[in-house]
């Protein structure tokens, strides 16, 4: 990577590295907002799904029975539709989730050695995370960017083109950002 | 005087570092104190120039490419001079794009996507203003007559549709656009999104007159945020000067539209497990009969059309439908927005009337392999389509002559791979995807999928011809299954990939190259 690039870079990076802020702290707080704004009808359910995870990160399995009940539905109705769609998560993610595209157009331009670099620099493998816990690896089958393939993106950031050396650069400007962030702290 | 620049605000120009270039362009110019605007359009769909920059001038937008924030101060330096490595020339004659048809992507990378008034100022709501004036069963016959057929996938005439729920009974009925786009390979529906939002919001109004429909969903897969944001931008600045609402343009018709993100799922491309997510369920394929025409969404009747098809109708009611009905070929009518993508040099979105060939799409536009090495294989139509060899290429872009080769057109995806690419491990991948994202309703995909895995990892580890043979005997008898026994496309077509990979390149599952000679 060279250093005429990494400027850009390092802005990028620290967009997809920024948490995203909100103003309602507790899950019961944020239920609660959801409940009212959305009303009851079954089709506001995923509405509802979405809002806990953008505000909350995830969905607590032990919220389920209030979700249920709220749209009058089974227990196992709504965990079904949970783990149906594989966006949803069940558990906190790490502080950086980086999916890599895994589709054919991506394949065609090096994602299975993106991966594997992917791998050994974060030591965990598709689907884990790193040792330190900040980033997480997971598979995406396509992206849109299929023209400037590979692609991934980092939290909802989006990066195409990615080569080993940008994925490289990309990862070390967010623990550059962490550090930072712990030194101002 | 301001000179204008343009940096695209797509997320395939952003994905490339965009905001830096836009960035650093108001930074260089403030310190130079020069009085420069910039401006975010979307893309041009030239996505290998990307980040493309467009420098205002007296002869026409000129353009720079591929700009890194890096580059900026030197073009400065260069006073943005033609003779700079990055000049790309005028735009609008860059050859990719003079040589397009642009119907559906008349204004994409021209406007603003945020701007309503670039919209209006290039022919934006014309269509719906004629509309207005049309009776519902004349709009409606517009559409049967331009030829105009769904791009989702299907290709089935859009007017046929329409007409089937404009005649079904019910005072409520639905308009629903499928903006899942899961197919690798594809970014049309995307860009529409984020580089013409309105045009999206303008054709489903009109369909919403033409059926007597008052309401319209974007389902969006939750991959496409930037798509998302666009859409709700637009919808709220439509709705503020009177295009939403419940008096359309004080027609005393009323129309309105909501974004309904996905979640992660293949399977709700399909129509009827799209309007299940709708309804807050699993994303489950109904069974057919009803058509989603007469029982859609929430039981009623409900229009539901692909991104293009809907982005498309404008422009037949603002033009006509002879104008849109007299590009293409056969029962192909009007234009394909084809998307190149893959291990191509040129990659980008190439609108054009059916008719043209694999090979001017792969050669004359995409300027042969990426990595420089020979084409090996195209996969034309996303997952469920069909792997195409060379013998193939002239094939031209038509849904029936397609259909004779036993390929699709579907969305109008073509991923490139070169000669490394190995086919058993591709066709391996096509059964895995279908495992992955099957909806789990019938035992021929969701079984017969992940012993595809099984028996094509068998396949590639023998070595022995007897074994070798049996194992081949099987992924075809398994493939006739899924072909024959499934209820939707996703195990109906997961055997386009297999099969045709198979039979092309005989060699890659360690059998003898039959087909070289043949082709
Ligand atoms: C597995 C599967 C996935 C599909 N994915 C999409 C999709 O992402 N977008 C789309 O428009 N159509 C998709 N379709 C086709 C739709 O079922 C349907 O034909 C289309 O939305 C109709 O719109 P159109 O007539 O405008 O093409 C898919 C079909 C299947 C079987
Ligand atoms: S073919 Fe597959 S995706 Fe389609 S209904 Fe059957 S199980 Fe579901
Ligand atoms: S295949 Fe990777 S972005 Fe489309």
């Amino acid at each position: 990577m060279s250093s005429a690039t990494a400027s850009p870079v390092s802005t990028a990076a620290a967009k997809a590295a920024a948490p995203s802020a909100t103003a309602l702290t507790t899950i019961d707080a944020i239920l609660a907002d959801l409940f009212a704004r959305l009303g009851n009808r079954q089709d506001q359910l995923l509405p509802v799904l979405h809002g806990l995870q953008d505000s909350a990160g995830y969905i607590p399995p032990e919220r389920v029975p209030e979700i249920a009940q709220h749209f009058n539905l089974s227990r196992a109705e709504v965990h079904g539709v949970i783990t149906f769609y594989h966006y949803f998560r069940s558990e906190p993610p790490p502080r950086c989730v980086i999916q890599l595209c895994r589709a054919e157009a991506c394949q065609s331009m090096g994602a299975d050695g993106l991966l594997e670099h992917a791998e050994r620099a974060l030591g965990c493998s598709l689907h884990g995370r790193s040792a330190d816990g900040t980033f997480g690896l997971e598979p995406v089958y396509c992206l849109g960017q299929c023209a400037s393939a590979p692609a991934l993106t980092i939290n909802e950031a989006v990066f195409a083109r990615v080569t080993p050396a940008r994925f490289d650069a990309l990862v070390a400007d967010i623990a550059n950002v962490d550090n930072n962030s712990r030194e101002a702290v | 005087m301001t000179t204008r620049i343009w940096v695209p605000c797509d997320s395939a120009a952003l994905a490339v570092g965009a905001d830096e270039v836009a960035a650093a362009i108001a930074a260089q110019a403030l310190q130079r104190g020069l009085d420069i605007l910039v401006v975010r359009n979307g893309t041009r769909g030239l996505l290998w120039l990307e980040t493309l920059v467009e420098v205002e001038t007296p002869e026409g937008r000129f353009g720079f490419g591929p700009v890194d924030a890096a580059d900026v101060p030197a073009l400065f330096d260069a006073a943005w001079s033609p003779d700079h490595p990055l000049a790309l020339g005028l735009v609008e004659q860059i050859p990719y794009l003079a040589r397009q048809q642009r119907l559906t992507f008349a204004r994409v990378g021209i406007v603003a996507p945020d701007s309503l008034d670039d919209y209006l100022a290039h022919d934006g709501y014309r269509g719906l203003r004629n509309a207005l004036a049309m009776a519902p069963a004349e709009i409606v016959a517009a559409v049967t007559a331009s030829g105009l057929r769904g791009r989702g996938g299907a290709a089935f005439p859009t007017g046929i549709k329409w007409n089937t729920v404009l005649k079904a009974p019910g005072s409520e009925k639905y308009i629903v656009c499928n903006a899942d786009e899961g197919d690798s390979g594809t970014f049309a529906d995307r860009i529409i999104m984020e580089s013409d939002p309105f045009v999206l919001v303008e054709g489903m109004t009109i369909a919403g007159l033409a059926v007597g429909a008052t309401r319209g969903y974007v389902y969006v897969r939750s991959e496409y945020p930037h798509a998302i944001a666009r859409l709700e931008a637009a919808i709220a600045l439509a709705r503020r000067h009177g295009y939403l609402g419940v008096d359309v343009l004080g027609s005393g018709r009323a129309f309105e539209l909501e974004v309904r993100k996905g979640a992660g799922a293949y399977i709700c491309g399909e129509e009827t497990a799209l309007l299940e997510s709708v309804e807050g369920k699993r994303g489950i394929v109904r069974a057919k009969p009803p058509l989603p025409a007469l029982a859609g969404l929430f039981g009623k009747p409900t229009v539901i059309n692909n991104v293009l098809s809907l982005a498309t109708v404008p422009i037949i009611l603002d033009k006509g439908a002879a104008y849109y009905q007299d590009y293409g070929m056969g029962r192909s009518r009007g234009t394909l927005p084809v998307q190149l993508a893959g291990n191509i040099k040129q990659g980008g979105l190439i609108e054009l009337a059916f008719g043209a060939t694999l090979r001017e799409i792969l050669y004359d536009y995409g300027g042969g392999s990426a990595s420089g090495r020979p084409i090996k294989a195209v996969q034309v139509g996303g997952p469920l389509g069909a792997y195409l060899p060379e013998s193939q290429w002239d094939t031209p872009l038509d849904y029936e002559a397609f259909a004779a080769l036993w390929a699709v057109l579907g969305h109008g995806g073509i991923v490139v791979h070169d000669d490394r690419a190995d086919m058993a491990k591709l066709a391996r991948y096509a059964m895995e995807f279908c495992a992955i994202e099957s909806c789990g309703k019938c035992t021929p995909c969701r079984i017969g999928s992940t012993r595809g895995v099984e028996v094509i990892d068998k396949i590639r580890a023998s070595s022995q011809p007897p074994q070798l043979t049996q194992h081949i005997v099987l992924l075809r008898d398994l493939c006739d299954t899924m072909l024959n026994g499934s209820l939707c496309a996703m195990g109906g077509m997961t055997p386009y990939p297999v099969l045709s990979a198979l039979n092309h390149f005989p060699q890659d599952f360690g059998q003898a190259d039959t087909s070289k000679h043949a082709a």
